[in-house]
């Protein structure tokens, strides 16, 4: 029902791969698949149309380069293509000379402007400035509690005088700021639909009376074919300086973001990737542009195991398995690990080539669940001893656990087989020394992680293991010699 | 009464009046012009309905129907595209039966409201509160959202305007507790409908889901068959993601209809027939504004109707 559109692309790319050099006709037919990947990203159908021809410029002007799939190609052409329309990456905020830098959000209701103002406070307060937020959220219940306590929470003054209309407040916060020698003002509007001329009104008239230095537009990554309408009434109104795209921790292809810059050409200054008050990040539109096509995402993957895994924790479980003691429980922190990082599914889905391959893959991911309770059933001393569960204890651990002795047993056997794999973790060190220094991986690259990624008979090719090999495979050679004499 | 049944007329036309005029615009031109069905027609009208966020699969299969019509002889011209295009809408998004799925006599109806963050969850539930409190029902609403800050306070204003209880607790508070609490009150004082508001969370992530699901198990320690309905509230500004949340909901928390809201804007809502296909949920109603009146029962005909700018 859902096709990613990552199996899409890899099937488009194995159709091209064959026929060696770029008609007109396999262009066509793969930019078709494009441009249905790109509008199921919603991106806007007009954006969609003038992106492609673009692109089509582009790719027929080109001659078929040697030694690359023409497939590969077109590929790198929409990549290239997509980086360039959102622009390049720059969060950089212009501070005023003299006086403090007002800086305005303003967007659509439920937009997430009152976070995002907590998250820039914060951040530029970290920064060493001394921001102001200024509460002009009228509309909405409770608005301005909210920006109070987030105030609050990242010890940041929050400016609110009631019985004023916004204009004059926001006015009157930023004289405020200049009195209490405060080099930032922060102004959270009310959300407003762009097609209220009343509500509208009141905004354009905030920005005259505050002349903001820098007015942001905040916006739903999730937001569809409409995000085109909403930004330009926001700009032609306000003149923006940029965008805040939020929520784009979620799943959303974020197809809007290519729709706003083609529509009103403002650089995206930050992405909020969650509901924490530090998860305000800068924007990378080669991250974005792989995540609308569907490319996967290493990097994203990379920080999303490292925001899971404490370094210390991992350090020391290093450690541990290094001297052999890896028991259940550090099995178990691990497996928690792994579930903060989100579904397992998803996380393959990150990895370029995996999620074609493993899309139609049912991952019981219950699995970690039941692993867990087992677990979590255990004794301090089961754990650390888990070769001393005899049947009376697994009895026990299943009974407490809601499981059966079969799933202690299994449970067992795979942590064993783990362990003595874990032995063999020099290997995987020698694994990332053969990463590519550059983490910017190139679509090329992405679309044969083969080329980078270790060999897995490799892996285990330790000369012992060899020998081991060596040694079994000679008596095995030798038993069936004998056995084939026995039957003469 | 007939200044109310006005009032509601003028509210849906209003709200739906932006949405008309942007796809109803295009359409009106297309079919206006007496024109033949030829390809830069198709492409035009691929356009109009891709831009209604009612998706490729969707339009592909319109299209799809049309071209065969036409080569059946059963469409030639623009009065005829305009009745079958409203009659394949129509068709994804059926009569609703009754707003909402009463409990037994004697026992509250629970109704849990979900969905990702500024979807429109509290302010849904502070003009759902006040609908039924004017039906004559007596309501207790839940502040089942502990995690944002000031959302206890936002749905406390809300529980005011509309005039009915709330039960709530300390922000960073138990939820499920909240939740629990607020059925047993409601079995205890003998109210008619709890609404229990949740935190708003992305559908991708599995713990706020498991959490939520908890919630559930919670409340149906307290009352069994409870919730009688999960709304799932859809931003109508969202795109083709909104099937993948109402997909992840539904299979997480059993939600049994949707609530499409910010309708009164240029957005169409158009994911909305893609949720109906897909998932067999209906639109429950729809939010048009900010104001406590702002929500209405969801009406397919002046729903696709207002598509396409017809009175």
């Amino acid at each position: 029902m859902f096709t990613q559109i990552a199996d899409r692309f890899t099937s488009i790319f194995n159709r091209f791969r064959g026929s060696g050099t770029l008609t007109e006709d396999n262009l066509k037919e793969g930019l078709r698949e494009v441009r249905r990947a790109l509008l199921e990203a919603d991106v806007n159908v007009g954006v969609v149309k003038t992106f492609l021809d673009a692109v089509t410029a582009k790719a027929v002007g080109e001659s078929v380069l040697k030694g690359v799939a023409p497939g590969q190609q077109v590929v790198q052409i929409v990549h290239d293509e997509l980086i360039a329309v959102m622009g390049a990456a720059d969060s950089a905020i212009p501070f005023a000379k003299a006086g403090p830098t007002v800086i305005l959000m303003a967007g659509l209701q439920g937009s997430g402007k009152t976070t995002t103002c907590g998250k820039l406070a914060r951040m530029l307060k970290e920064q060493g400035k001394r921001p102001l937020l200024v509460a002009a959220d009228l509309q909405r219940p409770a608005a301005i509690d909210q920006l109070k306590i987030l105030g609050g929470q990242i010890g940041v003054p929050v400016f609110h005088e009631p019985g004023l209309k916004a204009p004059e407040l926001c006015a009157r916060g930023v004289n405020h700021a200049q009195l209490d020698n405060r080099d930032v003002v922060i102004l959270d509007t009310a959300g407003r639909l762009h097609v209220d001329d009343a509500l509208m009104a009141e905004v354009a008239d905030i920005h005259r009376r505050t002349t903001p230095h820098q007015t942001y537009l905040v916006i739903d990554a999730m937001t569809g074919q409409d995000a085109v309408h909403s930004a330009k009434a926001f700009n032609d109104r306000l003149s923006l300086d940029g965008v805040v795209v939020t929520k784009l921790d979620g799943d959303t292809r974020g197809g809007a973001i290519v729709s706003l810059r083609a529509t009103i050409g403002k650089p995206i200054k930050f992405v909020g990737t969650g509901e924490k008050l530090d998860a305000l990040q800068p924007f990378h539109p080669d991250r974005m542009a792989r995540r609308i096509l569907g490319m996967g995402d290493v990097l994203t993957f990379v920080e999303k195991a490292q925001a899971a895994v404490d370094e210390t924790e991992a350090k020391k479980l290093e450690e541990r398995i290094k001297k052999n003691k890896f028991d259940l429980q550090d099995f178990q922190d691990q497996l928690k690990a792994i579930q903060r990082m989100g579904s397992i599914k998803d996380l393959l889905g990150l990895i370029p080539g995996v999620g074609a391959k493993f899309s139609e893959l049912n991952i019981d991911e219950s699995v970690f669940r039941r692993y867990q309770a087992m677990i979590g059933s255990m004794t301090k001393y089961e754990r650390s001893q888990p070769e001393l569960i005899d049947m009376g204890r697994r009895r026990r651990i299943a009974l407490g656990s809601g499981t059966s002795t079969n799933d202690v047993q299994a449970l067992l056997k795979h942590f064993l087989t783990m362990k003595k794999m874990m032995g063999k973790m020099g290997d995987f060190q020698e694994m990332a020394a053969r990463l590519p220094d550059n983490p910017h991986l190139t679509p090329e690259q992405l679309a044969n992680p083969q080329a980078f990624m270790p060999n897995p008979n490799k892996l285990f090719a330790r000369k012992d293991d060899q020998d081991a090999l060596k040694k079994y495979r000679q008596e095995r050679k030798r038993k069936k010699m004998l056995a084939k004499k026995n039957r003469r | 009464m007939f200044k109310a049944l006005g009032r509601f007329f003028t509210k849906i036309k209003e709200g739906l009046t932006k949405t008309r005029k942007l796809i109803g615009g295009a359409l009106r031109a297309l079919i206006g012009l007496g024109r033949t069905i030829d390809q830069t027609f198709l492409d035009e009208l691929e356009g109009t309905l891709l831009a209604a966020d009612i998706g490729v699969a969707k339009t592909e299969e319109i299209l799809t129907e049309l071209k065969r019509r036409y080569k059946a002889g059963e469409v030639a011209k623009g009065e005829d595209l305009l009745a079958f295009l409203k009659q394949s809408l129509r068709a994804e998004l059926q009569a609703p039966d009754q707003e909402l799925a009463w409990a037994a006599k004697g026992t509250p109806t629970v109704v849990l409201v979900v969905g990702v963050n500024g979807a429109g969850k509290t302010t849904t539930i502070g003009k759902l509160a006040a609908r039924y409190k004017q039906q004559g029902k007596s309501v207790l609403i839940a502040a089942g959202d502990t995690y944002r800050a000031a959302a206890i306070e936002q749905l406390g204003i809300w529980a005011q305007r509309a005039g009915v209880e709330i039960i709530k607790s300390q922000q960073g508070g138990d939820a499920a507790a909240v939740a629990f609490d607020a059925v047993a009150a409601a079995q205890a004082r003998g109210h008619d409908l709890v609404i229990i508001d949740t935190a708003g969370r992305l559908h991708n992530k599995e713990h706020l889901m498991r959490e939520l699901e908890k919630l559930r198990r919670v409340i149906q320690k307290r009352l069994p068959e409870a919730p009688h309905e999960t709304l799932l509230i859809l931003d109508a500004t969202a795109g083709q993601n909104a099937v993948q949340q109402a997909k992840i909901f539904k299979d997480a928390m059993g939600v049994t209809g949707l609530v499409l809201t910010k309708l009164d804007g240029t957005a169409k809502g158009g994911a909305a027939l893609t949720i109906r296909r897909e998932l067999g949920l209906p639109v429950r109603f729809i939010g048009v504004g900010e104001q406590i009146d702002d929500l209405q029962p969801f009406d397919p005909d002046a729903f696709v109707n207002a598509i396409f700018g017809d009175e």
